[in-house]
């Protein structure tokens, strides 16, 4: 197969059609609105149905409306418009209807700004609605793991009848790769058995996420966690490099991820016995890897776009048995090697001077 | 009102052993595109007559085995409960988007949706907008009671100057509340709108008026027209503390002043 030059979001587009998307409705923001353009041109000649709802509320609805028929619907966003989308995707999870969604985060909080930023975490990995769920969320560190990744999802968001969320931030949506792109897959005819058809020979179908009853309610969330849980040991992804033997940690997700490479290759060639770990289901997140590795190493540094968001999972997850520190930065400042490096050779019990910003002391 | 002569079949049979059996005609059953479950609304409620109209126009159509229900949030939040048709369930306000996901995907169904007034005039202002700016091939069903009612009575969009809420005690003071909205008016001049009116439910020759307009609100969407909108002036005798019939009269007396019946829009292929 060849590679082809191709933008981050336009890339996801053609993979998400390529995956099987036959419904987008969206609401341009910078920095995914091409995304949304490529929409606009591709599917129109592939006779798929592509609409620009008048906001993310809209579109999110729209989905969820598709998403009831069965039909592999999608939508995209970045940070605010995904916060609008809130009140949407508690619904499509408490109706378990399976729906695609892609946030390219950008700065904030509030209208912040249009630069990459990872502040998100906590908003798709923990709440991405009110209410007990979870999205499953995939966080890329290239275009081509991001087209992979698009690829499976419908696949993930039907067999566990599921929202997936591909959770990127600006600069992969705007950079430019080599990308290999999948064909296009096919899938069967037939509707799901769940899905709004028209009650023709058969009893109606009902799609809500209401249960008066606290009994009912109850018994939806008990089966809701009975299938996260499931989801929960099925699906978890992650990368390492050097980790076998590393005596220090690096854990980044993303772009952050991507760049942690470089930096344990720099580290390694010092003489640091430096390993990266780069969770890329963020949920489920990689927890039974990253609980051995805890076990192994002296000493783990997390690196983020935003003010320590996973950092909370990974302190959970090595429960004090070895120091983590943390670098992170804000606003759309991406951190660079020589930034990085040095806090990670700071993790060594002998402080040593270091130039430049100093790694933030975690409370224990 | 002169009492017609019994018809043939229910007059008593005739004391003769030679006389066939009386033949049982049916006059009135429940339509195929209702389900047997009691509904919830309360006595004197408007809300389960409309059920039964648009049934009845989606049999006549013959459209049940396509057609999809899209409730709203409110005292009709079950009303997939009513309807023997596919359904779902929509957030506050948001079900002219989903009926639009869902329409996009499956052109050939009837998609609608039934809605009250704090859900469609108020929170989900902007998704009727833009479905009927788009014009999406939809219908939808508007039933306006000028109160909140599943939440208990309080000052919606729609409540008229000066009435008495939970959350308008001391009457809706237009200065610092605001005055009635008159959505269906501003929905039909939106260039997707094919049929927009508004019908009331206080009289049974009204409560005619209103299912003959549904019927028009289904065919523009079966022949492709544009939205289909029916505002349907309903009574809460709940929260407005009145009997059913005082709810009825104050329909006739109150609100069709504030809120005149007619015809706002009408597609040229659906006059008549």
């Amino acid at each position: 197969m060849t590679k082809t030059l191709w933008k981050g979001n336009e890339a996801l587009a053609e993979a998400a059609l390529r995956a099987g998307a036959e419904a987008y409705f969206g609401y341009p923001i910078t920095p995914q609105t091409e995304l949304l353009e490529y929409m606009a041109r591709r599917m129109p000649e592939l006779g798929l149905a592509f609409l620009q709802a008048e906001s993310e509320v809209g579109a999110i609805n729209m989905v969820y409306g598709a998403a009831c028929a069965g039909v592999r619907a999608m939508t995209s966003s970045s940070s605010p418009g995904v916060s609008l989308m809130q009140e949407g995707l508690s619904y499509i999870a408490g109706s378990e209807v399976p729906a695609v969604i892609v946030d390219i985060m950008r700065g904030g909080p509030g209208l912040g700004n249009i630069q990459p930023s990872q502040g998100d975490y906590f908003q798709m990995v923990k709440s991405a609605g009110h209410g007990d769920f979870h999205a499953i969320v995939l966080a890329p560190a290239t275009i081509q793991e991001g087209v992979d990744l698009m690829y499976e999802s419908f696949e993930l968001a039907f067999r566990y009848r599921t929202l997936v969320t591909l959770l990127a931030d600006g600069s992969l949506g705007q950079m430019m790769e080599p990308v290999e792109m999948p064909p296009f897959k096919s899938w069967p005819a037939q509707r799901p058995s769940w899905a709004l058809t028209g009650a023709k020979d058969r009893d109606p179908r009902i799609i809500s996420s209401l249960h008066l009853g606290a009994e009912h309610l109850e018994a939806l969330n008990l089966h809701l966690q009975e299938k996260l849980g499931g989801i929960a040991r099925q699906e978890t992804r992650y990368e390492t490099l050097y980790a076998e033997d590393a005596d220090y940690l690096l854990v980044a997700f993303g772009t952050v991820g991507r760049i942690g490479r470089s930096v344990v290759r720099q580290a390694r060639a010092a003489g640091l016995k430096a390993g990266l770990f780069r969770p890329i289901s963020l949920w489920p997140f990689p927890e039974a890897a990253l609980d051995a590795l805890a076990d192994q190493v002296k000493g783990v540094l997390v690196v983020e776009m935003n003010a320590g968001q996973m950092l909370e999972d990974v302190q959970r997850i090595v429960r004090n048995r070895v120091p983590v520190q943390f670098y992170g930065r804000m606003g759309g400042s991406i951190p660079l090697p020589d930034e990085i490096l040095p806090a990670l050779q700071g993790l060594q019990p002998t402080p040593r001077q270091q130039n430049g910003r100093r790694p933030r002391q975690v409370p224990a | 009102m002169a009492i017609a002569p019994a018809p043939p079949h229910l007059a008593p049979p005739l004391a003769s052993a030679s006389a066939p059996a009386p033949t049982l005609q049916v006059i009135y059953e429940r339509p195929e595109a209702m389900t047997e479950a009691s509904t919830h609304y309360c006595p004197g409620c408007t809300h389960g007559i409309i059920h039964r109209l648009v049934a009845e126009v989606v049999d006549e159509m013959g459209v049940r085995e396509r057609t999809i229900s899209v409730a709203p949030v409110g005292c009709a939040v079950l009303a997939y409960q009513y309807f023997n048709v596919d359904g779902c369930e929509a957030a506050h306000g948001r079900a002219p988007a989903m009926a639009t996901g869902l329409k996009r995907v499956l052109p050939d169904h009837i998609i609608f949706t039934y809605q009250g007034d704090g859900d469609l005039a108020s929170i989900g202002g902007n998704e009727i907008l833009h479905a009927c700016a788009r014009g999406e091939k939809i219908t939808v069903i508007f039933v306006n009671n000028a109160v909140y009612g599943m939440t208990g009575g309080q000052m919606a969009p729609t409540t008229l100057p000066g009435m008495v809420t939970t959350s308008s005690p001391y009457g809706r003071d237009v200065l610092t509340q605001g005055g009635p909205i008159h959505i269906t008016e501003m929905l039909a001049m939106m260039p997707g709108v094919a049929y927009a009116v508004r019908r009331s439910m206080h009289s049974p020759a009204e409560i005619r008026k209103t299912k003959k307009a549904i019927r028009k609100a289904f065919e523009a969407q079966q022949r492709g027209l544009g939205l289909g909108l029916v505002e349907v002036l309903s009574s809460c005798p709940t929260n407005w503390r009145m009997t059913a019939t005082e709810s009825l009269d104050f329909i006739r007396d109150s609100m069709i002043p504030v809120y005149p019946l007619g015809d706002f829009k009408v597609h040229s292929e659906l006059v008549g």
